[in-house]
């Protein structure tokens, strides 16, 4: 007869004994939750069934029922000063006044039952309870205008959200090719950035769009020297020759 | 000419009887007294006496209505005579497969209360989490603050007093009555301790 292969089926635990020994020391099953009890009888049942006496059997399940009890007790009284700590005669005076305790528990909780088994021909009406709310409770007095005041507050015209920085406001291309070509009139070359300089972002972006128009009819040429650095802007060769033909008319 | 159907003839709390009666009906639980006084606007002599001739009127045996004075009020339940055609159509869930553990939690809330859980398991000796989760749900006990350590107590609630059929909680027996031979169980355990190898 193997002690661990012993059958339970308690409140907290259905299944081998083995099982539940491994539950318990893995902390995965409150030891508090398992009726020691329950364990006793099912073992003393299967005991009963057998004919002969297995005294390894019981002796293994003396041991290892002694270790649960012991590790339930300790769980269940580790905030209280432990039994050993008191001499015997006070020990056994602690346990007796904790079992009468119990007993008087057990024997209110029996007349309770006989009491249910009494009163199970009473049907009554159960329900939520649907009492109105008791007591008015009055709010101070308040001073109607103060209130209408508050009110006009809150309906109010909200003031207009400005859109103004959603709107993009593009100056003409026109107006840079001729202060390009105006400052190309006056200098041989010069410096993008230098002439942007001070502007938004999008009339930096329309500035450079006048460059490109001027650089496609070949009025300038364009020189950098490395990405991200200044653009040189030149006079071109259709302007060096407007430039001569005005000299020569002149 | 039809005259109207008149609960209690010729007696001057027939209206007052009948109002009560109405709010019986009503009321899904026992109502005090000190409430009907509140809700009828009147005596509170008047109103026991009123409910005395209803209590006469809907007594065990002659109504399929009972009044009974039961969990610190007065409320209607059916008839014993009925209890048969009543357990074909409704079920008791309160008190249904109430186990033996949850009996003795009901028992120590019922005598120790308020209590918390570590001292219900102090009683009984295993963890009772679950059992007082059970109760809670079935609304035998219900929350009755926080203990000194900040911990939930709880208390039995008036359908507990209601299912039992106690009048109050003062009539439960007493405690002390419990337990029997206390004596002799306190003299094996000292002539164990006696034997005790030191």
């Amino acid at each position: 007869m193997s002690v661990r292969e012993l059958e339970l089926d308690l409140d907290a635990f259905e299944g081998p004994f083995d099982l539940l020994l491994t539950l318990v020391l893995r902390e995965e099953l409150p030891l508090a939750e398992v009726d020691v009890a329950g364990i006793v009888l099912a073992f003393v049942e299967r005991l009963a069934e057998r004919e002969e006496l297995d005294l390894d059997a019981c002796g293994e399940f003396l041991v290892l029922v002694a270790a649960l009890l012991e590790l339930k007790a300790r769980g269940l009284f580790s905030g209280e000063a432990g039994l050993e700590d008191l001499d015997p005669g006070e020990a056994a005076e602690e346990l007796a006044r904790r079992l009468e305790e119990y007993r008087r528990i057990k024997g209110a909780a029996q007349w309770l039952s006989e009491r249910l088994a009494l009163e199970r021909d009473r049907f009554f009406r159960l329900g939520p309870a649907p009492l109105a709310p008791r007591g008015e409770r009055r709010l101070a007095e308040q001073d109607p205008a103060a209130l209408a005041a508050l009110l006009q507050a809150l309906v109010a015209e909200p003031p207009d959200v400005s859109l103004a920085h959603l709107e993009l406001r593009f100056p003409p291309v026109s107006r840079f090719l001729e202060q390009f070509r105006a400052v190309l009139g006056r200098r041989q070359r010069f410096d993008f950035d230098h002439e942007v300089e001070g502007l938004t972002r999008v009339e930096q972006a329309v500035a450079f769009l006048a460059l490109l128009e001027l650089r496609r009819a070949g009025e300038i040429t364009l020189e950098q020297a490395a990405p991200f650095a200044p653009i040189r802007v030149s006079r071109g060769v259709v302007h060096e020759e407007e430039v001569a033909w005005n000299a020569r008319s002149a | 000419m039809e005259r109207p159907l008149r609960l209690i003839q010729a007696n001057p709390l027939d209206s007052l009887a009948r109002t009560i009666e109405a709010l019986l009906v009503v009321a899904s639980q026992p109502l005090s007294v000190d409430t009907l006084v509140e809700a009828c606007a009147d005596e509170a002599e008047r109103v026991e006496t009123a409910l005395g001739l209803l209590g006469e009127r809907y007594r065990e045996g002659r109504s399929g209505i009972v009044l009974e004075q039961v969990a610190g009020g007065w409320a209607f339940r059916a008839s014993r005579d009925a209890v048969e055609a009543c357990g074909r159509l409704f079920e008791r869930p309160v008190e249904r497969n109430l186990s033996q553990a949850a009996l003795e939690t009901l028992a120590v809330v019922a005598y120790m209360g308020p209590c918390s859980r570590p001292e219900i398991a102090r009683w009984r000796g295993v963890a009772v989490d679950s059992v007082v989760a059970g109760l809670v749900e079935r609304g035998l006990i219900a929350e009755a603050g926080l203990g000194d350590l900040g911990v939930v107590r709880y208390r039995v609630t008036p359908l507990f007093e209601r299912v039992f059929g106690l009048e109050s909680l003062a009539a439960l027996p007493r405690l002390e009555d419990f337990g029997g031979d206390a004596e002799e169980l306190r003299g094996r355990l000292e002539s164990l301790a006696e034997r005790r190898p030191a």
